[in-house]
């Protein structure tokens, strides 16, 4: 304050509270869990790139540490007249480990948007549900709904800020606002991306595939669920990370539906018998 | 703490596709060079704002605002909406109303302009920090006369045209304005086009012709 500045008094009341340079050099083995200072706890005698240097990609463990995540998904939406379609699969994976075939990738943000999650799980739950409270700060606010490309750039930038940190999220935002239906992909170095057709993932090269094959704006609902069941299915089919269930939403004006939520297995006899 | 501004009279009326500022000029100085329209700034492309009170706190409040209008259309890549940049305003001069070592800002500012969804708008803040929304205003000197003026003449049909509001405007203005329309500066906005400034002579002009014609027929009644 500036009070205190013409008094002199600043510094001998600076001295005396917390401050994170001189934490280290004052006392030694004191660590302060705070959340504003993060501090990394090593045992002593252990050299911090020596520990990390399995878990990294780069050579010496010291320069741009990320952590190396295994992480597979299909994810896909695509903008056609009637709407946006969203569907995601289920299978959340750790290395060749299936931790869960029922995991939850589209977050609801609110009735008017949808984020889907690939990537890290925890990065992406994390971010979504923070952006989920943005928007419904936005809306007390302004008194009306966050519009699409608002809230896909407040994500943007909330991970922008993070950059080269070791966040990995790919994410697409698909809504209906004043503009009518809205899709953007946002990813972990805060690109940020509008578009017709999207699609995230380990298993996003086979979901393409299909999609491109069969994709025209002017599909009409039921071509429209099927395509985007089939691009999913068959991208689970092949790629190992993806798999579980194929959760199918659907963008309309008056809000998302959640159209249906099949096993895999299912869909490939359904689709094999097709062939018959 | 008066400067000469604190004795202008501004007024503002909001029409159905037009929003009119009107602002009492103030003689100056003969060696002063006379800048028109100083009083009445653009915020942005769509939302203008003119102000009573000291210019100096003036200034200030309006670099915030024009910083956050531009930061608002890169964060959320809409045009701020009036009541948006209105209730910015409104926290920034209430913020200095409750901190140490500050005093409020010593302006009345009148905010008008269209929303993205073509509806006009008209705000009025105080030093309090305090907003409201008006469908005509006074500010300044004299601004109790002339609103009841406006109380007494603003309906559906005196702003049913561009014209009729910016007519409605000069009016409120002479009533208190001497020496007629030397001493008037007009700037309006419609949708989707930028703030401009108006000729007001040919209207000046016609009002008068209007009055002269409403006086003749009173005096035929009372005759007959």
């Amino acid at each position: 304050m500036a009070l205190l500045d013409v008094c002199g008094i600043s510094d001998w009341v600076k001295e005396d509270t917390f401050s994170s340079q001189k934490a280290s050099v004052d006392r030694v083995n004191h660590f302060n869990f705070a959340a504003r200072e993060p501090e990394l706890a090593v045992p002593i005698g252990v050299d911090p790139a020596d520990f990390l240097k399995p878990f990294t990609d780069c050579e010496d463990g010291v320069e741009g540490v990320t952590i190396k995540l295994e992480h597979g998904t299909t994810t896909l939406a695509f903008k056609f007249q009637h709407g946006v379609m969203v569907a995601v699969d289920s299978r959340a994976s750790s290395g060749s480990y299936v931790s869960t075939q029922m995991f939850k990738k589209v977050i609801e943000i609110n009735p008017y948007l949808l984020g889907t999650m690939s990537g890290s799980a925890a990065d992406c739950v994390y971010w979504e549900r923070l952006l989920a409270k943005e928007c419904r700060i936005y809306k007390l606010r302004n008194k009306e709904r966050i519009s699409v490309s608002a809230a896909s750039k407040l994500l943007a930038n909330m991970v922008a800020n993070y950059r080269g940190m070791g966040l990995s999220m790919g994410t697409m935002i698909c809504g209906w606002d004043k503009k009518g239906p809205g899709l953007y992909y946002v990813d972990d170095n805060g690109l940020r991306l509008s578009g017709n057709m999207f699609s995230t993932g380990s298993g996003s090269s086979y979901a393409y595939g299909v999609m491109d094959s069969g994709y025209r704006y002017d599909l009409t609902v039921p071509e429209a669920y099927d395509l985007a069941q089939r691009a999913i299915f068959h991208a689970t089919h092949r790629d190992a990370y993806s798999g579980g269930t194929v959760n199918m939403y659907h963008m309309q004006e008056t809000g998302w539906i959640k159209v249906s939520q099949e096993d895999v297995g299912e869909l490939y006899h359904r689709f094999a018998a097709e062939k018959k | 703490m008066h400067d000469s501004c604190s004795f202008i009279l501004m007024v503002g009326i909001r029409g159905k596709d037009i929003v009119v500022l009107g602002v009492e000029k103030k003689s100056v100085a003969k060696l002063q060079e006379e800048r028109t329209v100083r009083k009445i700034c653009a915020l942005d492309e769509h939302v203008c704002m003119a102000f009573a009170g000291l210019t100096a706190d003036a200034r200030i409040v309006i670099n915030r605002a024009r910083v956050e209008c531009q930061s608002h259309r890169l964060t959320v890549e809409d045009p701020v909406t009036v009541e948006y940049i209105t209730r910015y305003i409104a926290t920034l001069k209430q913020r200095y109303t409750q901190s140490n070592g500050r005093r409020p800002f010593g302006i009345s500012a009148l905010i008008v302009g269209f929303d993205y969804d073509g509806t006009p708008r008209l705000y009025q803040t105080d030093p309090s920090g305090t907003y409201h929304a008006w469908k005509a205003n006074a500010i300044g000197r004299s601004a109790k006369t002339v609103r009841e003026f406006l109380e007494k003449n603003y309906t559906d049909e005196a702003i049913a045209s561009d014209n009729d509001a910016i007519k409605l405007a000069i009016k409120a203005l002479l009533e208190v304005v001497q020496s007629g329309g030397k001493n008037i500066e007009l700037a309006v906005i419609r949708r989707n086009q930028p703030l401009k400034s108006k000729e007001i002579e040919t209207l000046v002009a016609e009002i008068e012709k209007e009055k002269e014609e409403e006086a003749e027929k009173k005096k035929q009644k009372k005759s007959s």
